[in-house]
């Protein structure tokens, strides 16, 4: 199953090592990644494939929330349709 | 590959701007529930009820965990209980089966106990209009309407005439009784937003309906297009609202896919909540409007109703339900505001239910109201619903010891509001000749 996960927050060290070693630890593949700053914020959406993810999916949710907690980043993850259903006919 | 703008527009859509799916309702059919006997219907209502909604809650946390999308309300629309109890009465317990299956599933709200009266009355109708109020009192979770008038039939004045001693009644019993109910002309088979909501007798055996929502995001659209004229303000809102129809039309796909029961219809709908930012009053103001109820504001809501639906309706396979901007006065941040200062009146209210969905919704009015003028304001919102071929509704709630000004709390969505002043002279003299209205010329319309 394909997900985005977003990164939004005050730019610092280490952000993406962070959040890639926890994808990496709970076997999800990162498909495509970017990363830019905009308006002085830390932006960064990453395409992943959670089909070997050894984890329920509302779990890496609610990993990857509090990750964004401890180093002061909002992190989200969803499923790609959302946003295709969105911004694609 | 979706850019990290899109990505970041929908997060933000969702996170500051209050987007989200107002409710998964799923119809079901209980005509096959009805049985001489009425404890075995009752069991009958209840086996069904709890069988096919059994995953429907959980199905839609499910998919607000894995799509990031809110969804606000699970519900439960039934067969009017009006034809399921017609051979065995005792319709109160009816009503207590739908709420103890309400409880059970786990639905916050359940709607069908309703009666379709628009032309005449059968012999039970009449009896079970006149259970609706010990019905919503002896419930928690269970929601009535009632369709007194039609564009094809006219409007059944005897309806008129119960239902504001119905309404009257139900005041009296319960506070929280009437916002509970609605008083429909031309009412819609398969609305998912409640009170309103029942499965028409047209509907397939179990149906899912989808409401979006998104005042906060057509709200925040159109300050990026301040001063611009309004064929740009048009645009706006078209490309908002079909961007809000196309998650709802997902979402609608996707539970219709994972509980296996076909898919019905997206309702097109700007719901407000009492949340700051979430209102529909405020996007008539960023129209331009210094309060909501002055005057333009008949048509910044007639433009914002019909774009919104002009969005939609491309976003969606099945459009349907109840499609348009909705204006209950106390789920709305910006109505509340403004019938508080007296900028809206009940008399403009009236004449932007012309140009919208639905009617007068969610009004606060003074407990000494009587119920012939309770009468007197159905037939008007029903005589605007006939004539203009449209839905029109009218939820009203007399405060029980309160008048002019006073504040009434409903709680959660239902929000607040103050209540507001009517006409002091009677139609009693009016309401009591009874009978119906014939139906309208459908030519000649000026």
């Amino acid at each position: 199953m394909k997900a985005v996960v977003a990164v939004i927050g005050q730019d610092r060290k280490g952000i993406i090592a962070k959040v890639s070693t926890l994808l990496y630890e709970r076997n999800v593949n990162i498909i495509d990644i970017s990363q830019t700053i905009m308006e002085d914020m830390f932006v960064m959406t990453a395409m992943v494939d959670t089909k070997e993810c050894n984890v329920e999916f509302d779990v890496l949710r609610h990993e990857l929330a509090d990750l964004g907690s401890e180093i002061g980043v909002q992190i989200t993850i969803q499923r790609k349709t959302i946003f295709e259903s969105m911004h694609r006919i | 590959m979706i850019n990290n703008s899109e990505i970041f527009e929908t997060l933000n859509m969702i996170n500051s701007e209050h987007l989200d799916v107002r409710t998964i309702t799923m119809g079901i059919s209980l005509l096959d529930c009805a049985s001489e006997d009425y404890k075995k219907a009752t069991v009958k209502v209840y086996d069904k009820i709890t069988k096919y909604a059994e995953n429907l809650v959980k199905t839609g946390c499910d998919i607000e965990k894995e799509f990031g999308i809110p969804i606000i309300n699970k519900r439960i629309s039934v067969t009017p209980i009006s034809h399921v109890a017609a051979s065995c009465g005792h319709y109160v317990d009816f009503a207590r089966a739908l709420d103890r299956a309400a409880e059970t599933t786990g639905v916050n709200f359940i709607g069908g106990y309703s009666a379709l009266v628009a032309k005449g009355y059968t012999a039970s109708d009449r009896l079970f209009v006149e259970s609706i109020p010990e019905a919503l009192s002896e419930t928690k979770r269970m929601c009535s309407s009632v369709n007194v008038a039609s564009t094809k039939a006219g409007i059944n004045m005897d309806a008129v005439r119960q239902m504001g001693q119905v309404i009257k009644r139900a005041s009296e019993l319960d506070d929280m009784a009437c916002a509970k109910l609605v008083v429909f002309a031309n009412a819609v088979e398969d609305n998912p937003f409640m009170a309103g909501a029942f499965h028409g007798t047209g509907e397939g055996e179990c149906v899912i309906n989808v409401g979006v929502s998104g005042p906060g995001v057509v709200k925040c659209a159109l300050e990026k297009v301040k001063g611009e004229p309004f064929g740009v303000v048009a645009d706006t809102i078209k490309k908002t609202a079909f961007k809000i129809t196309r998650m709802g039309q997902m979402v609608a796909v996707e539970a219709s896919k994972r509980l296996g029961v076909p898919f019905g219809i997206v309702d097109l709908s700007l719901a407000p909540t009492p949340a700051v930012g979430d209102s529909v009053a405020y996007i008539l103001e960023e129209m331009g409007l210094e309060q909501c109820g002055t005057h333009g504001t008949t048509a910044a809501l007639a433009l914002l109703n019909d774009a919104v639906k002009k969005g939609g309706v491309m976003a969606s396979s099945y459009v349907g339900g109840l499609s348009g901007a909705f204006i209950p006065v106390s789920e709305d941040a910006g109505m509340i505001e403004a019938a508080r200062s007296g900028c809206l009146t009940l008399e403009k209210l009236e004449a932007m239910t012309c140009v919208c969905s639905v009617g007068l919704d969610m009004i606060a009015v003074p407990g000494d109201t009587t119920a012939e003028t309770i009468s007197g304001i159905i037939a008007d919102e029903a005589a605007i619903g006939m004539v203009n071929s449209k839905t029109t509704a009218v939820r009203i709630i007399p405060a029980k010891g309160k008048t002019v000004g006073d504040t009434v709390e409903f709680g959660g969505l239902l929000g607040s509001g103050p209540v507001m002043a009517l006409n002091n002279k009677s139609c009693a003299d009016f309401i009591a000749r009874g009978g119906r209205i014939p139906a309208p010329l459908q030519s000649l319309k000026n």
